[in-house]
């Protein structure tokens, strides 16, 4: 049932990474609450353009759930306060009449501002560039049977392939720690038997890099799991710690 | 050094630290559970535990694992903060899936440490201290050394003022709250768990945290109704 909603909008405004950023109101009447909260931001910034100011910059791509480019700290929770969605996913009909809705850019000494909403996230491909791959030459795809892995396995390393690596996880951290993607990008390659073989040379690598970049520590709260569009356990995390540990100590 | 240089490294530490720390609250909490039994037992235990020189090896290992677990834990607090950035949220909301306590660990660390403060001044310096400087040849008060190995006196004559009962139910649910998510946590930064042993690993968690201050909390409990009724 479409209906329309009058809002404000609290919005942080940064005109570059070095100057000092503020927060900005902007009201918008009549949003439809069909429109999902991309599309709330573009008509807010066609009349900003209109009434010829500064548009507001934001990250997007696929607007369907799955390239882990749109961020957004929505009313204090990263992607909004829909469990297992993205940005691009949530509708206005998830807000009410009235209401001021205030939008962050992710805040992390690793993610800093390049513009208003748009943050730095080049800090989580540096991460993949220090050994989130397989070095060998793992052939063409393989029959489905040649290679017996467990369900099991099959069934964790899918689920840790489904991150997007959109940095909701250190964005929400209250240690500012990248390890839930980190563990993630560890685990899809180290619980298959092509990643296997690099595994204790890459969970230090990556770790070392995340850790050279700036990211916190993890006391493992939990955010991360509870925030992360695709629901990614903290389960990861152990295995992590533990390929990262006996890596280690074989040394 | 790997122990100080890399995230997990120093989180092995905190575990590793911790869970030595755990192991030391279960032998204070069964060994504090015998005076609620019997008196004469417990100062068997107190002379046992005087300045001998076990006695002395174990309190400076357990002196080393507390400073160690709190250095550790305010140099990541530290780095922590750093990580977080300048600029931080005008609106934040936790997760109703997040532990009030995991995000509340040094906070809980320090009101612990403040009131184990109060805690060495009244039991460990009129007790094990007292022998020591005995030992050494300093001038030791003659009734302070009579009392020396009688904790069960000591716990009598501060248990049976309500504030101090009070103070230290505080400081153990205090510890209760910091041992639940601690507990779990140093496993899981072990690297001892998975996605089947999460909820197992949380639930042994919170039996033991509840079972050692079950075994504290009894004592203050038991006078403080002695003392009402």
């Amino acid at each position: 049932m479409e209906k329309s909603i009058n809002i404000s909008l609290k919005v942080w405004r940064q005109g570059s990474p070095k100057v000092k950023g503020s927060f900005e109101i902007y009201k918008l009447d009549n949003v439809s609450t069909d429109n999902s909260f991309l599309e709330m931001l573009d008509i807010l910034n066609e009349k900003l353009i209109k009434e010829r100011k500064e548009p507001i910059a934001f990250d997007h791509d696929c607007r369907e759930g799955i390239c882990g480019m749109c961020s957004l700290y929505i009313n204090g929770h990263p992607h909004g306060l829909d469990g297992e969605t993205t940005t691009c996913q949530l509708h206005m009909r998830r807000f009410h009449d009235g209401e001021t809705i205030t939008v962050e850019p992710w805040r992390s000494k690793a993610f800093p501002v390049i513009k208003d909403l748009m943050v730095d996230r080049g800090a989580f491909d540096k991460i993949i560039q220090a050994g989130g791959y397989v070095n060998v030459n793992t052939g063409g795809v393989p029959d489905g049977n040649a290679i017996p892995i467990s369900k099991i396995n099959a069934d964790e390393a899918m689920d840790a392939a489904s991150c997007i690596g959109c940095g909701a996880c250190a964005a929400t951290c209250k240690n500012g720690s990248a390890m839930l993607f980190v563990a993630a990008k560890v685990s899809q390659l180290a619980l298959l038997p092509q990643g296997k073989v690099e595994g204790a040379a890459r969970a230090k690598a990556m770790v070392a890099k995340m850790d050279e970049l700036g990211f916190g520590n993890c006391t493992n709260t939990g955010a991360c799991e509870a925030e992360c569009p695709k629901a990614i356990s903290i389960s990861h995390i152990a295995r992590l710690n533990r390929e990262f540990l006996s890596a280690k100590f074989q040394d | 050094m790997w122990l100080i240089d890399s995230s997990i490294g120093r989180k092995l530490i905190m575990s590793i630290s911790g869970v030595f720390l755990v192991l030391f609250l279960i032998f204070h909490g069964t060994m504090n559970f015998v005076v609620l039994l019997s008196s004469e037992s417990y100062n068997l235990i107190c002379e046992f535990l005087g300045a001998n020189w076990y006695a002395l090896v174990g309190t400076k290992i357990l002196a080393i694992g507390f400073i160690v677990h709190i250095l550790y834990a305010l140099y990541l607090s530290f780095q922590n903060k750093k990580a977080r950035g300048e600029v931080s949220y005008a609106v934040t909301k936790t997760q109703k899936s997040v532990e009030w306590a995991s995000q509340n660990m040094l906070v809980l660390g320090i009101i612990i440490l403040g009131f184990m403060v109060l805690h060495l001044y009244q039991f460990w310096a009129k007790m094990q201290l007292v022998e020591i400087n005995h030992k050494l040849g300093f001038e030791v008060n003659e009734g302070l050394l009579a009392t020396a190995a009688d904790g069960a006196y000591w716990i009598k004559h501060y248990f049976s003022q309500p504030l101090y009962s009070i103070l230290y139910i505080v400081w153990l649910v205090a510890l209760w709250a910091h041992l639940t998510h601690g507990v779990w946590s140093a496993l899981h930064s072990l690297g001892l768990n998975n996605s089947v042993w999460m909820p197992r690993v949380k639930v042994i968690s919170n039996i033991l945290s509840t079972i050692i201050i079950l075994m504290f909390i009894s004592i203050p409990v038991y006078f403080l109704l002695r003392f009402r009724l």
